[in-house]
């Protein structure tokens, strides 16, 4: 399949109708999304979404039960193989590289798989473990841990990153080093797609998202579409002492676009909080219900994903 | 954009290879097992066979009228300890094997002789105890015969054993030294990250192996050394069919912990795996006694078992001098197992 006009890349990763299978259960359910030269990616969802899955297909590291997966224009099973991971960085989701050989000995190890790429030093500095060069593996901290598995997926200097959950289990400091590193390899032209439970690191680091629940997409776009398309900016929560309300009767109030019940409580989404919260203070005061609770927030992908599904993305 | 580096850091096989043997290095424990376990294992049973001289036999008698006469008869022969026990006493000591053989007088008739003919050494001591009573009677040899007692080169309980414990240490540390680190990487992902990179899968099994070889030059020397500097154990065959039958011995073994943890998921399956295939060949190879005690029924596989050929080809060419060409069939069965384990390694082998 040639693209339009020879200018144009093909698009990074391009994934139509994607099944996988584990027995009984179907944990990639016709997935479909492009990924864009250039861009960062995110697919964000709950855990057990197949995120994991589908990037791994893409990785080439799990065989598709259907569907059609193209990473930079080339399919997987071929002789090329080889020659496409030259061009791919990869970071799974937990792998623990040897306890004890050095940084420098295992960045040595991954460069001397690619034909073309940095220096071991280059990308030691980049990822700021010059101190670290000589430590054993077991001896670095968790993110430096991280930064070190980075550091093995960006040697070769690759076209396209793939990263699985980069920042799961990360201190915030940690995570703050890794998105920089995720960044500075955007602003060098690289392509990014990353699997995220964080919404905050999907807004922060993505172009586009896709979310995904019991795999496939339910709502892609870029994260400020996706936020609109919630028909409001922000969020108010709040809990009542006593008392049921309808989430019609919330609905119904001015300034409110949604409202539905929350594990104990009320979240409505609101395009003007200074007109919807003082009409929710004096409709609670008509009922006489006390207030036992009440914040706003500006409205993220977390609230989209829980009007969609009614469930949070650290649930089950 | 940098240059490829050049010269051996360039080469995959060379890091994988440089990976392992560094990070085997850094384990204690490994290296005592490698290293420090057989040696320690050949003194140990260096001491408890060492040659004491010609073995003498406990004998009892059990206290009675006659038993005085007995003692003084029994008293002149120079391989029997002689005691005299009360009858419950005397029993016990029989059935405790602190005496090899009880002589209980009999009034007015031949004394009875109580031991166990199943056993090498109290049919010994019968026999030993017999021979002093009919020679204090007065009877005399009518054949007669002139004695060799030279201890042979070679001959000796250690010579047997040291080659044993060299073949015993190819097969752990081969199995172990493949089985462990295959099982952990594929445990802690290891194996799937280098597999998303263009590393050929060849050069990491490759890398497995090469890094072993390197290891076995020293284990080998480390237990050779020893039995020849401390227990005077000598080589006197071929040097060179010795290296081959050490090398094609770590092939075969350490083709067989590839085969072995080519699909484990886990450290506790492989270690069950490991066991399961070691547990024969340390029970009928002849590492610690002949395996040719076994019934000739059982001989066709315990001598096609890699450790039997390993052990019975070392003691070859260490005792009995044996040359290259005489070590042409182990090698050869040698070669066969580590090429059969190898090519189902690789057949089977999960990368995941």
């Amino acid at each position: 399949m040639a693209t339009a006009t020879h200018s144009e890349p093909p698009p990074a990763v391009l994934c139509r109708g994607l099944v996988k299978r584990y027995g009984d259960v179907v944990a990639v359910d016709g997935l479909d999304l492009d990924v864009r030269a250039g861009e960062c990616f995110g697919l964000l969802g709950p855990n057990g979404a197949g995120k994991t899955t589908s990037i791994e297909i893409f990785e080439g590291l799990l065989r598709a039960d259907g569907g059609t997966v193209r990473v930079l224009g080339e399919t997987w099973g071929t002789p090329r193989d080889r020659a496409l991971r030259q061009r791919l960085g990869i970071q799974l989701q937990e792998t623990k590289l040897s306890d004890k050989a050095t940084v420098v000995e295992t960045l040595e190890l991954f460069r001397s798989f690619y034909t073309h790429g940095r220096t071991v030093d280059e990308v030691i500095a980049q990822v700021g473990l010059e101190e670290k060069r000589k430590a054993w593996v077991v001896n670095l901290s968790g993110g430096q841990r991280q930064r070190l598995s980075l550091a093995c997926a960006l040697v070769n200097a690759p076209e396209l990153l793939f990263l699985d959950e980069p920042t799961t289990g990360l201190d915030p400091q940690s995570r703050r080093q890794v998105w920089d590193l995720v960044e500075a390899f955007r602003a060098d032209g690289g392509t990014v797609v990353l699997t995220t439970h964080y919404m905050d690191e999907a807004e922060k680091l993505c172009d586009r998202v896709a979310i995904v629940d019991h795999g496939r997409v339910i709502a892609s776009g870029t994260p400020r579409e996706l936020i609109l398309s919630l028909g409001a900016e922000h969020v108010v929560e709040f809990t009542v002492d006593g008392g049921a309300l309808a989430p019609g009767e919330l609905a119904a109030l001015p300034g409110v676009s949604q409202a539905r019940a929350e594990a104990g409580g009320y979240a409505l989404n609101v395009r003007e909080p200074h007109v919807a919260v003082p009409a929710l203070l004096e409709a609670l005061a008509r009922r006489g219900l006390p207030l036992a609770r009440l914040t706003t927030h500006h409205a993220t992908l977390e609230d989209l994903f829980m009007n969609l599904t009614g469930r949070t993305l650290r649930d089950e | 954009m940098s240059d490829r580096p050049h010269g051996l850091a360039a080469s995959p096989l060379w890091q994988l290879t440089r990976q392992r043997v560094v990070t085997f290095l850094r384990e204690p424990e490994a290296m005592f097992w490698v290293f420090a376990f057989p040696v320690l294992m050949a003194l140990a049973l260096g001491i408890a066979f060492r040659s004491q001289g010609p073995p003498r036999s406990r004998v009892g008698i059990e206290a009675g009228p006659a038993a005085p006469a007995i003692a003084r008869a029994l008293a002149g022969s120079g391989d029997l300890d002689v005691e005299t026990l009360d009858p419950v006493a005397a029993d016990a000591a029989l059935r405790r094997g602190r005496i090899a053989v009880l002589v209980r007088p009999v009034a007015g008739g031949p004394p009875v002789f109580a031991y166990d003919p199943t056993r090498p050494e109290t049919r010994l001591a019968y026999l030993a105890t017999r021979e002093a009573l009919e020679r204090a009677a007065g009877r005399r040899d009518v054949v007669g015969a002139a004695i060799d007692t030279r201890v042979r080169p070679g001959g000796r309980y250690i010579d047997f054993l040291i080659p044993g414990l060299i073949g015993l240490n190819l097969l752990g540390t081969g199995m172990w030294g493949i089985g462990f680190p295959v099982a952990t990487a594929r445990q802690q992902k290891l194996l799937k990250r280098l597999v998303a990179t263009p590393m050929r899968r060849r050069d990491y099994l490759l890398a497995l192996m090469l890094a072993r070889m390197v290891w076995l030059a020293l284990e080998v020397v480390a237990v050779l050394g020893f039995g020849m500097l401390v227990f005077g154990v000598a080589v006197r065959g071929s040097w060179a069919a010795l290296v081959l039958v050490t090398f094609a011995g770590a092939l075969a073994f350490s083709a067989l912990g590839l085969l072995v943890a080519s699909r484990a998921r886990t450290i506790e399956a492989v270690s069950g795996w490991m066991n399961f295939v070691m547990l024969p060949m340390w029970l009928m190879s002849g590492t610690f006694f002949a395996a040719e005690r076994f019934p000739a029924f059982m001989q066709p596989v315990v001598q096609a078992l890699p450790l039997t050929v390993v052990n019975n080809g070392l003691r070859a060419i260490m005792n009995e001098g044996a040359g290259l060409a005489a070590c042409a069939m182990p090698l050869a069965i040698l070669v066969a197992w580590a090429v059969a384990a190898f090519a189902c390694a690789l057949a089977w082998f999960r990368w995941e």
